[in-house]
């Protein structure tokens, strides 16, 4: 089945910068998402399933977006910001939308039940089925094209690494983006009611946080970051599908696990590992061995160290 | 509205128990002799011809799968059911990658006993064997249960000292690897799969008069003597030390480990019990198939299989045979919905953890830690 070598170290050190920069662009949707799953795991000790669906139906409203706006290939600059903000918008509202509905219909009653994580669990999955289903019937069960929002272009040449517009954008929206999320949850005063809750539930609701209110709104906030990265996914790939979700959300878990669960910065810091590590393993092995390197990668950090790089606990850490 | 459902729910609940309450308090004879009744129903499902009963039948639809085949698929779930249920409801171990059981099950029988299998080929060229040599069936069901209990004891060896959560991420990717090992080498036909796997008569051939490749009643009745097998087994197991500290673990790990109950070892226990019976159900699978490829393995899969041990009622064999009864059964008899029939078991799913998060024949212990914890949220909220 291989052609060549199978283990091809040349290619993989010849070009270590462009394959790094691949990695870190690739990961920074990893890590977008990833912050979903930590945002609630951080404070409910919950995986919640179903953001990877979260994440699905925001590049569905961007599509839509794009194409009310009648956009084409190529489009002018003035053009492209309205193609963004609006895809921004729409990936966001959308997104954020779900993810509230997913709290309201799938999580609340369970929680006044107090029952185990595994029932959770279940009801996520249930919930994720049926939105993607929802969208396989309504939208069809093929890929769905989008136009080319961004032509890629070289903007950076360092050696012979290549950064293309598309990268860096993808790469410093996610930073810009997660520099913003820490100082929400350490300088605001919802972000200090978040900690709250994360840190101790039933002491918070004494001491006046509304505990409800503060779980809405960490849903709110991780379903608007999955539809910031349904754009970039967007603008990044251009396509998309009922499924979509799966696979990515598999990842962005694994993202946030590898960093510690709960953990913000360990939510960027595991997906752009695991992003970098799958483009390794791609180049190395002719990219039939990605995902396996991405969970290999992921047992091992977890024998070393059982709460993930960073460390765990939403409450405690610096953010 | 949700009250009213709530109502019947508990109304419907208050049955259910009664009805298993009675059950328990009649004389033994008359438990063992309703018990074979119904064994003796299940043997007589594939040719079901009750006036009233036949709309049962997935064949009394339009294009509708047949039966026996339909049922065949249930009882090698319910297979399933048992096994990830010593490892979910008896151990409380979230086990999402449970396929990877069920394919390396599936994938020992097609390797070493299918002709065409690039395995059996370097035997046969290795040790001078004639062409037409390969593994015989019977010798291949020890071997599936080996290997599978060797996987599942190599998954858990370095795993199962996690906590819950990443166990459920760590085990969803050995499911996954599984797969794409299984897709990704030569040595498991890769992408084509492995066809000529044989069943209990040889290699599959017209000639087969029992074990054939059109008549499933006999691969059904094959499947649902070694169900019923493996409920006796996994019953003594669960009265026995083992089952004991398989529960002890679930509810206080702690409290477990001061009384003297080695929490590792038995949860080892539990996923090569678990994984051995996955193992059987996948060999099952690719006899009566007779062609697997790895794409039959995927993770959505082991989420279902998941779904239909808590569905059920985690912790209580019948209700978890039936969650993995309804799982297979309703996609098919349902097939007039067929682009819907996803969407409305999602929607299922999540009504049932709603309403009922007990699971629809919960075992009695289980019901109670539930009711427990309930209490606990009512005085802290």
């Amino acid at each position: 089945m291989y052609k060549g070598d199978f283990v091809n170290f040349d290619e993989l050190f010849g070009h270590l910068g462009q394959h790094t920069v691949d990695g870190l662009a690739k990961g920074s949707i990893y890590a977008l998402v990833a912050l979903g799953y930590t945002l609630v795991y951080g404070v409910l000790r919950l995986i919640n399933f179903a953001h990877s669906e979260v994440f699905m139906v925001g590049t569905f409203a961007v599509l839509g977006v794009w194409g009310l706006l009648g956009a084409t290939d190529g489009p002018s600059l003035g053009m492209i910001l309205l193609l963004v903000l609006a895809g921004l918008a729409a990936g966001a509202l959308a997104s954020g939308a779900t993810a509230v509905a997913v709290e309201l219909v799938a999580y609340r009653r369970l929680r006044r039940m107090n029952a185990p994580p595994l029932i959770f669990l279940i009801t996520a999955i249930g919930l994720s089925l049926v939105i993607s289903e929802a969208f396989g019937v309504w939208q069809g069960r093929i890929v769905k094209g989008m136009p080319t929002v961004i032509v890629q272009e070289v903007w950076l040449t360092i050696g012979n690494t290549r950064i293309t517009n598309t990268q860096v954008i993808t790469v410093v929206a996610a930073l810009l983006m997660m520099a913003a999320l820490d100082q929400f949850i350490n300088r605001t005063r919802y972000g200090r009611g978040v900690r709250a809750v994360a840190q101790n539930p039933d002491t918070a609701a004494l001491m006046g946080v509304n505990k409800d209110r503060v779980i809405l709104l960490i849903f709110l906030v991780g379903g608007v970051l999955a539809g910031a990265a349904a754009l970039l996914y967007s603008i990044r790939y251009g396509n998309t599908r009922f499924n979509v979700g799966f696979l990515l959300g598999l990842k962005a878990f694994t993202a946030a696990v590898l960093g510690g669960i709960g953990n913000l910065r360990g939510a960027l810091l595991g997906g752009l590992l695991l992003g970098v590590v799958e483009v390794y393993a791609a180049t190395l092995t002719s990219s039939n061995w990605e995902d396996v390197a991405a969970f290999v990668i992921l047992v091992v950090v977890l024998l070393f160290r059982p709460t993930g790089l960073l460390g765990e606990s939403l409450g405690r850490a610096r953010a | 509205m949700t009250d009213t459902i709530r109502n019947l729910t508990g109304r419907v609940s208050g049955a259910t128990g009664q009805i298993g309450d009675r059950f328990r308090a009649m004389p033994k004879w008359q438990r063992v002799l309703a018990f074979l009744a119904f064994v003796a129903f299940l043997y007589y499902l594939p040719l079901l011809g009750i006036p009233g009963l036949i709309w049962l039948r997935t064949d009394s639809i339009e294009n509708g799968n047949n039966w026996a085949g339909v049922l065949f698929t249930c009882a090698i779930y319910v297979l399933i059911a048992i096994g990830l249920n010593v490892v979910v409801g008896l151990a409380g171990l979230l086990d999402l990658g449970y396929v990877g059981f069920y394919a390396i099950g599936a994938y020992s029988v097609a390797l070493f006993g299918s002709k065409q299998s690039p395995v059996v080929k370097a035997l046969q060229s290795q040790f001078g064997l004639s062409e037409n040599w390969s593994v015989a069936w019977a010798i291949c069901i020890p071997l599936a249960i080996t290997l599978t209990m060797i996987s599942g004891v190599i998954l858990g060896w370095p795993t199962l000292r996690l906590r819950g959560d990443y166990l459920a991420i760590v085990t969803l990717g050995f499911g996954e690897i599984i797969r794409i090992i299984a897709r990704n080498v030569d040595w498991t036909g890769g992408p084509q799969g492995i066809a000529e796997i044989p069943g209990p008569q040889g290699e599959p051939s017209p000639d087969n008069k029992i074990f054939g490749l059109i008549d499933v009643k006999p691969w059904y009745w094959l499947a649902l003597t070694v169900v019923i097998a493996m409920v006796f087994v996994v019953r003594g197991l669960e009265n026995s030390r083992v089952g004991r500290a398989w529960v002890a673990i679930r509810e206080d790990e702690d409290a477990a480990a001061v009384m003297g109950v080695y929490g590792f070892k038995y949860k080892l226990w539990a996923f090569a019990m678990g994984a051995a019976l996955g193992g059987m159900s996948g060999f099952l699978y690719a006899s009566r198939n007779a062609f697997i490829e790895p794409n039959q393995f995927n993770a959505l899969l082991s989420i279902l299989f998941v779904a239909m041990v808590v569905v059920g009622g985690a912790g209580n064999t019948a209700g978890v045979a039936l969650g993995a009864f309804l799982v297979a059964y309703l996609p098919e008899r349902f097939r007039d919905f067929a682009e819907y029939r996803y969407l409305v078991f999602g929607a299922a799913l999540v009504l049932i953890m709603l309403l009922r998060p007990q699971g629809l024949i919960p075992s009695r212990r289980r019901s109670r830690e539930l009711q427990d914890r309930r209490k606990e949220a009512s005085v802290n909220a």
